[in-house]
């Protein structure tokens, strides 16, 4: 068996409660260099293309995107949960230890123990045929190895913890007799039963009503305050990240092309994409103005332009854009941007960058 | 002037039964009224459950009322499917979430757009109807060579433009949009929305919109109607509804909506799930979530009525206008 143990993790969590012990030991979890290609007819196809991320230990990294860009398989393919047919390239390292070239065994001890995972969906996510309580202490004995009156009395506390009242009753339910925001709290008990250092949640609350989704942002970071556990947050929902994340990376097809603290990103965003993205969305608030889409579409990832895959969208676009692949630099303390054209995007304010004319969708 | 599509008192029950067996009735719409004036847009908000999509389908007369009376430009609206019935289904159109369900996967998405007119037998030469078709394809901003492209070959955004130039062909005075962006990623979105407004400014029909999304509603909607459990419990312009919520149900929605303003200190957490409408409870049906409900509110339903501030609401709690004070005195 290659479990780690209860002492293994009790050290690396003390590790990261020392002051100055965050300045040494590495990332909670860090990709380098990630890339993943599904197959196509014609060969390969790159859908993810060399990201850089690092989740410090207790920090909230928010992923934000439109769909297509890679947000979500990122990290699935980091967990290895894509199966065969797909090539990943790079390292995943959690804690320094490159996860990628673990043998499966001891991948799926970390997948659900030190890495919990939740998706948008909860309902499809547990097993319809199994009782609540057996799917909780399922995970308990894997993970912790807790069995018989001990799994119950944990099964119980965690119930209660995700806020599900009557929880004896509960634990003989089935998937089916619960609503959806408390199949998600479920998800989250489960994600919890492992006691990871990190939750990966996956559109936690896309699938929900807007009181419920409030319900679920709460408790995730209630349980986050708590437990101090690293939080990567995907959604396609700027506001639900900036609701929960400290620092927010912006994808846009296959790469990062931003990421800085959450309140700098909104402040002043420096890519043109970030801008695009903040521009085009509707507010409640504030004077209700015409908003400014981004033209066009995300491109196919099998028929991705070259150069900077925004340029035919963006308005700032020179020639070099189209040829020359901007690397993600500093463009602020503290904030990196993938864009040739960053000293165009120092001042002018984020609204106003003309959409280019004439442009079809 | 009547209103284009007056709504009254409108209700649609379906028989149900309760978790232990009981024959109960769900009250999937329960006693709603607006109106709706041409060229305007009503947007109707509300979660999952609440009959918002109900409403929209007995308003086209998809689906018959259990009670109440649906009046489109002075003509009653049944879903008896007659004469009638087809003439007025031509002057109301449906665009809802998922283009691709809404269109034909086998047939070039131009020709989808001609055949409403072929059905409705509006145009008898061809090449007149492929040339109203070409030019409501570019007022949607889809390019001419698309024509002949299937709908998995265009993208979501190019989709719902299509089904719009499809619902626009035959001239509607009125379109239901049930949550018509969902689907659509955030700038595609806004594509769209604009588009939206741009075709209401140039053919001038009125928009039933209905959405979750309280951000997309007030940048499209003239009117806002929350509902609840089957009933409105708001009414009113959109920023006065969204920057002072009346009823305690939409000041909570309002709170839920993540921005990127506002902090989360202040945010209202409702407590329990909304309640299965085949169970209503008692008075009023928020009570049993409401941060803010008294004894009254479990045992009296409010009427929605009109406020000092010119909106309306149902709630025990919100003062009443004063003329409407004297009337009920």
């Amino acid at each position: 068996m290659t479990f780690l143990t209860a002492r293994d993790r009790d050290r690396s969590g003390i590790a990261a409660l020392l002051p100055g012990a965050e300045a040494t030991a590495p990332p909670l979890l860090a990709l380098d260099n990630f890339s993943v290609a599904f197959p196509g007819a014609h060969g390969p196809v790159p859908v993810v293309r060399g990201i850089d991320l690092t989740l410090a230990p207790g920090e909230a990294l928010g992923i934000v995107g439109e769909s297509g860009c890679g947000k979500s398989v990122t990290w699935l393919a980091a967990l290895r949960l894509l199966g065969r047919g797909v090539a990943t390239s790079g390292e995943v390292l959690l804690r320094g230890q490159d996860i990628t070239l673990l043998p499966e065994r001891a991948l799926a001890s970390i997948r659900g123990g030190r890495i919990g995972l939740i998706f948008q969906d909860p309902t499809s996510s547990l097993n319809p045929v199994q009782r609540i309580g057996t799917q909780l202490t399922e995970v308990l004995r894997l993970h912790r190895g807790l069995r018989g009156d001990e799994a119950q009395r944990e099964a119980l506390r965690l119930l209660d913890r995700v806020g599900i009242a009557d929880a004896p009753r509960r634990l003989r339910q089935y998937p089916h007799e619960f609503s959806g925001g408390m199949n998600q709290r479920v998800m989250i008990a489960l994600a919890l039963a492992g006691e990871p250092e990190v939750l990966i949640a996956d559109e936690p609350t896309t699938a929900l009503d807007a009181t419920i989704q409030a319900q679920i942002l709460d408790l995730i970071r209630d349980i986050r305050r708590e437990s101090g556990m690293g939080l990567v947050l995907i959604s396609h929902d700027i506001g639900v990240v900036a609701d929960l994340c400290d620092r927010v990376a912006v994808m846009y097809a296959g790469r990062v092309v931003e990421t800085a603290a959450t309140q700098d990103l909104l402040g002043r965003p420096r890519h043109p994409y970030t801008r695009g993205l903040l521009a085009a969305l509707p507010t409640l608030g504030g004077p209700r103005q015409r908003l400014t889409p981004i033209a066009g579409t995300v491109p196919a990832p099998d028929r991705m332009p070259p150069g900077c895959a925004f340029a035919p969208r963006c308005s700032l676009a020179i020639e070099d854009c189209r040829s020359e692949t901007p690397p993600l630099v500093l463009a602020a303390q503290d904030q990196r941007a993938a864009c040739l054209r960053l000293a165009e995007t120092a001042m002018a304010p984020a609204a106003h960058d003309p959409a280019p004319a004439g442009a079809f969708a | 002037m009547s209103p284009l599509l007056r709504v009254s008192d409108l209700a649609r029950h379906y028989p149900a039964a309760t978790a232990t067996g009981q024959k109960r009735m769900l009250h999937a719409v329960d006693g709603v009224s607006f109106t709706l004036a041409a060229g305007k847009t009503l947007g109707l908000v509300g979660e999952s459950g609440c009959g918002k999509s109900t409403t929209a389908r007995l308003v086209l007369g998809l689906l018959p009322a259990t009670r109440g009376r649906i009046d489109f430009a002075d003509e009653p609206v049944s879903a008896t499917r007659d004469r009638r019935w087809r003439a007025l289904r031509r002057r109301m159109q449906l665009v809802h979430q998922d283009p691709l369900l809404a269109l034909d996967r086998r047939l070039p998405v131009g020709e989808q757009i001609v055949e409403p007119l072929i059905i409705h037998g509006l145009e008898a030469n061809a090449e007149a109807r492929r040339q109203k078709a070409l030019a409501l394809f570019e007022a949607v901003g889809l390019r001419p060579d698309l024509f002949q492209r299937y709908p998995h070959e265009l993208s979501g955004g190019q989709r719902q433009r299509v089904v719009l130039a499809r619902a626009l062909i035959l001239g509607p005075e009125l379109l239901v949009c049930d949550e018509p962006i969902s689907a659509l990623d955030v700038s595609v979105a806004a594509q769209v929305i604009n588009l939206l407004q741009d075709l209401q400014a140039r053919f001038g029909m009125a928009y039933l919109f209905i959405s979750h999304d309280l951000k997309v509603v007030r940048q499209i909607a003239d009117e806002v109607a929350v509902m609840y459990l089957g009933k409105i419990v708001e009414q009113g312009p959109p920023e006065a509804l969204f920057h002072t919520p009346a009823h305690p149900y939409t000041e909570a929605l309002v709170s839920a909506v993540p921005t990127l303003q506002r902090g989360t200190a202040e945010r209202i957490i409702l407590r329990g799930d909304p309640p299965n409408p085949v169970n209503r409870p008692s008075g009023c049906a928020f009570h049993p979530r409401c941060p803010r409900a008294v004894a009254r509110c479990r045992e009296e339903a409010p009427a929605l009525r009109p406020t000092s501030d010119g909106r309306l609401a149902a709630c025990h709690l919100v003062p009443v206008a004063t003329a409407a004070r004297a009337a009920a005195a």
